[in-house]
C-alpha cells in the first residue's frame, strides 16, 4: 500500500458492500498489498444489517479489471463496482483533515 | 439436545462423509481430539503437520474431495502453512482445522499462540477464527461448499480451545457443504468461439488441471478430434488426455519437447482451458503463442485477460463449455496442419537413451512399464519431477500427485500415503530425489505404521538436481550449495523406519531388481543412484520465449 500525502494522482473510486467482521479489512488490504496494487485511500463504515460499505482510492490503470476480479472473489465482498458518481472531493478533505497531524500524538518510533 | 464444540466438529465431518483425517494433537486441540475418540472419523497420526497436510492433499487430489487435516496452535499450525499454500496454487479443496489458544488469551502472547488467521489470510481460499460453539454449525459446512466450490482451495477454521470445550444447544444438524453447481454457459460466447475454432487453421488446445477438476478430460479429447487439433497439457493437466492419444503432445514449456513449443509457436488459434498461462508453460508471456487468438475458459473469472489478453472468453465450468462447444463445432480435417505436425515431430525423434536403468530417463520408462493406467504416481519437485512429465505414460486424470505451482520438496510421500489411504485398491508409486525425500522423511514411520501399498523411488543424484543444472546452464558452472557430501543410506534408513528397502546400486541386476521390488506387495523405498549431472531436457531458460529452448535435439545422440 502506498499513500501519497501531497499531490493526489487521478483516480478512480470502487465502492464495495462488505460483511461487518473483524478480518475483512485484512482481506481487502493485504490482497492489494500481495497483488502489488496500489492503494491510495479509505473510506469504510456499517450500513446496517452486519455490512459495511467501502470506498476504496485507486489508480485507473492496467491492473483495475484484475483489482475488481481479485476483489470479486473474496467471499466477504458481496459486491464490488467502479463509483463513477463517487464524490472523490471526500478524500481530499480527508487528507486535509489527516495533514498535518492535529492531536500531536506523542507514542511510538516517529515521535 | 446439547453438544460440545469439538463433538460438533465430529458430528459434522462425518455429516460430510470425511473417512479420514491427518493431523496432530497438541494442548489447543486436545478437547478436539477427546472427541475423536468417540467418532466414526479415522485419524492418522503424521508424524510433522506439513506431513498431515500432504496426506490430506493427496487424499484430495486422487478423489477430487476435500481432504481434511488437524494442527494445534503456534507451530503446529505454522507447520501447516506450507501444505495450505501449496493447495491455494494447485486449487486443492482442503479442510484445515486448527487448535487456538482460549478465546480470552487471544492476543497476550499465550503459549503457543500464533495468529493463524493472519499468517493463512494470504495463502486460501477462505480462512475463519470461529468464536463460538454455535458459528461452527454454519462455518464447518461452509468450509466445505468454498473449498469444493468454483475453483477449488484451502479454507482454514481456526478454533479457540474454549469453542471447542463449550456446549451449546443444537436442533436440526445443518445440511453437509456441497460445491456449488456451476452456472449455465453463455450460448451467445460459445457461437463465437465455435465461429472462431471453424475458421482456425493452425489450432491447439492447451489443457491445464481445471480439466481434471471438471472430470472434462473425455470432452476435451473429443473436441480435440472434431477439430483434428493438437493438445498440449499443462503439468497439472496430464492425464486429462491419455498420453498415447496421437494428437496428444504431452507438456508444454519450460520443459516440453521441442515440437510441442515449437508446433504452438505457429498456432493461430488457442483453445485455452482450464489453464492460467503459468509462467512455466508460457515462457515469456509476450511471446508465447505470439500468432494465435486465444480462446479462454476457466472457471475463475479473475484468470481471463490475467497474463494473456483472449479475443472470445469464458468464466465457466470446463465440462459443461467443452460440451457446449461439441454441441456446434462441426468436424474438420486440416490435413496441412497434421502434415506440419507430422514434420515437427520427426525431425524431433525421442531420444535414444539406451538401456542403462540408472539413466532417470529409463527409470521412469521401466516404472511406467510395471504401472496401470489407474497407478497413482506422486512426485517431489526437482529433475525427478520433470523426468516423471516428459517420460511416464499418464491415460487418465487424478493419476499424477505433484506439487505444481509452489513446487514443494517434501510433497510426494505424505501425498502418496493421503492417496493410498483414499484409493488402498490403486498401486501408489512417489517418485522422489535424494534432496526431496529428506524433506518429510519423518513420514515413513507414517508409510510403515499403516503398511500401504506405496513404492517410493529415490532418485539418488547426490545433488539438488535442478539446482546444480540451472548452475551448470546458466551460472557459469560455478556450483555453489547444490552436492551432498554426506551421502545418507536411504535402504539402511528405510529398514530403520521398519520398511522393507532395496539399493540398486548393489543389485547385479539393477533392472530386474526394480521391477522386482516394484511388484512385491506392500511399502517399499528404492534407492536409485543415477548419474549425478544429467540434465533435464530441453530446457527453456526462465524469462525466454519457448521457441528458445536448450537441448532437445543433442541428446537424441
Amino acid at each position: 500500500m502506498q499513500t501519497e500525502s501531497t499531490a493526489r494522482p487521478a483516480g478512480t473510486v470502487l465502492e464495495l458492500l462488505v460483511n461487518n467482521h473483524p478480518g475483512v479489512m485484512a482481506h481487502i488490504t493485504g490482497l492489494f498489498a500481495r497483488r502489488a496494487f496500489n492503494l491510495e485511500g479509505i473510506l469504510c463504515g456499517p450500513v446496517g444489517g452486519d455490512h459495511s460499505r467501502m470506498w476504496l482510492l485507486v489508480n485507473d490503470d492496467g491492473k483495475l479489471e484484475q483489482i475488481v476480479k481479485q476483489l470479486a472473489k473474496l467471499h466477504d465482498v458481496f459486491s464490488v463496482g467502479e463509483c463513477p458518481g463517487a464524490d472523490v472531493t471526500l478524500f481530499d478533505r480527508l487528507e486535509a483533515a489527516l495533514h498535518p497531524g492535529k492531536c500531536g500524538v506523542k507514542t511510538g518510533r516517529g515521535a | 439436545m446439547k453438544h460440545r464444540g469439538s463433538e460438533i466438529i465430529c458430528r459434522l465431518l462425518e455429516r460430510q462423509g470425511v473417512e479420514v483425517v491427518a493431523g496432530i494433537p497438541g494442548g489447543s486441540n486436545l478437547p478436539l481430539y477427546d472427541a475423536l475418540h468417540d467418532s466414526a472419523l479415522r485419524h492418522i497420526l503424521a508424524r510433522h503437520e506439513q506431513g498431515a497436510g500432504f496426506i490430506a492433499q493427496g487424499m484430495a487430489r486422487v478423489t477430487g474431495r476435500p481432504g481434511v487435516c488437524l494442527a494445534t496452535s503456534g507451530p503446529g499450525a505454522t507447520n501447516l502453512l506450507t501444505a495450505i499454500a501449496d493447495a491455494k496454487l494447485d486449487s486443492v479443496p482442503l479442510v484445515a482445522i486448527t487448535g487456538q489458544v482460549p478465546l480470552p488469551m487471544i492476543g497476550t502472547d499465550a503459549f503457543q499462540e500464533v495468529d493463524t488467521y493472519g499468517l493463512t489470510l494470504p495463502i486460501t481460499k477462505h480462512n475463519f477464527l470461529v468464536r463460538s460453539a454455535g458459528e461452527l454449525l454454519e462455518v464447518i459446512p461452509l468450509a466445505f461448499t468454498l473449498a469444493a466450490s468454483g475453483r477449488p482451495g484451502p479454507v482454514v477454521v481456526d478454533v479457540p480451545k474454549d469453542v471447542q470445550m463449550a456446549s451449546v444447544e443444537v436442533g436440526d444438524w445443518p445440511e453437509p457443504g456441497r460445491a456449488a453447481v456451476p452456472a449455465p454457459c453463455d450460448g451467445a460466447v460459445l457461437d463465437e468461439m465455435a465461429e472462431r475454432i471453424r475458421r482456425a487453421e493452425r489450432p491447439v488446445i492447451y489443457l491445464g488441471g481445471g480439466v481434471a477438476q471438471a472430470g472434462a478430460g473425455g470432452l476435451a479429447r473429443d473436441l480435440a478430434h472434431r477439430m483434428q487439433a493438437p493438445v498440449v497439457c499443462t503439468l497439472m493437466g496430464l492425464g486429462a488426455v491419455p498420453c498415447d492419444d496421437p494428437l496428444c503432445l504431452g507438456m508444454l514449456g519450460m520443459h516440453g519437447a521441442r515440437h510441442t513449443n515449437l508446433l504452438m509457436d505457429e498456432a493461430d488459434l488457442l483453445v485455452v482451458v482450464g489453464a492460467r498461462f503459468d509462467d512455466r508453460a508460457t515462457g515469456r508471456a509476450a511471446e508465447f503463442c505470439r500468432h494465435a487468438d486465444i480462446l479462454h475458459i476457466d472457471i475463475d473469472a479473475s484468470e481471463i485477460d490475467k497474463i494473456k489478453k483472449s479475443r472470445v472468453s469464458l468464466a465457466g465450468d470446463a465440462g459443461l463449455a467443452l460440451e457446449g462447444l461439441l454441441a456446434r463445432v462441426a468436424p474438420a480435417a486440416r490435413p496441412a496442419w497434421a502434415a506440419r505436425l507430422a514434420e515437427l515431430r520427426a525431425a524431433d525423434p525421442a531420444p535414444a537413451a539406451g538401456n542403462d536403468p540408472l539413466l532417470p530417463q529409463n527409470l521412469i520408462r521401466l516404472i511406467g512399464e510395471a504401472s496401470t493406467p489407474d497407478t497413482v504416481v506422486a512426485t517431489d519437485v526437482g529433475q525427478h519431477q520433470m523426468w516423471t512429465a516428459q517420460g511416464y505414460p499418464f491415460r487418465r486424470p487424478r493419476r499424477l500427485l505433484t506439487s505444481g505451482g509452489l513446487g514443494t520438496m517434501g510433497f510426494g510421500l505424505p501425498a502418496a500415503i493421503g492417496a493410498a489411504l483414499a484409493r488402498p485398491d490403486l498401486p501408489v508409486v512417489c517418485v522422489s530425489g535424494d534432496g526431496s525425500i529428506l524433506m518429510n522423511l519423518q513420514e515413513l514411520a507414517t508409510l510403515a505404521e499403516l503398511d500401504l501399498n506405496v513404492k517410493v523411488v529415490v532418485m539418488n543424484n547426490a545433488h539438488l538436481g535442478l539446482v546444480r543444472q540451472q548452475q551448470e546452464l546458466f551460472y557459469n558452472r560455478r556450483y555453489f550449495a547444490s552436492s551432498f557430501q554426506a551421502r545418507p543410506d536411504f535402504a539402511a534408513i528405510a529398514r530403520g523406519f521398519g520398511l522393507r528397502g532395496v539399493d540398486l546400486g548393489a543389485c547385479a541386476d539393477p533392472a530386474a531388481a526394480f521391477a522386482e521390488a516394484l511388484a512385491a506387495p506392500g511399502p517399499c523405498v528404492i534407492n536409485a543412484p543415477v548419474h549425478e549431472t544429467e540434465n533435464v531436457l530441453p530446457m527453456v531458460p526462465p524469462g525466454a520465449a519457448n521457441r528458445e529452448m536448450i537441448g532437445g535435439l543433442s541428446h537424441a545422440n
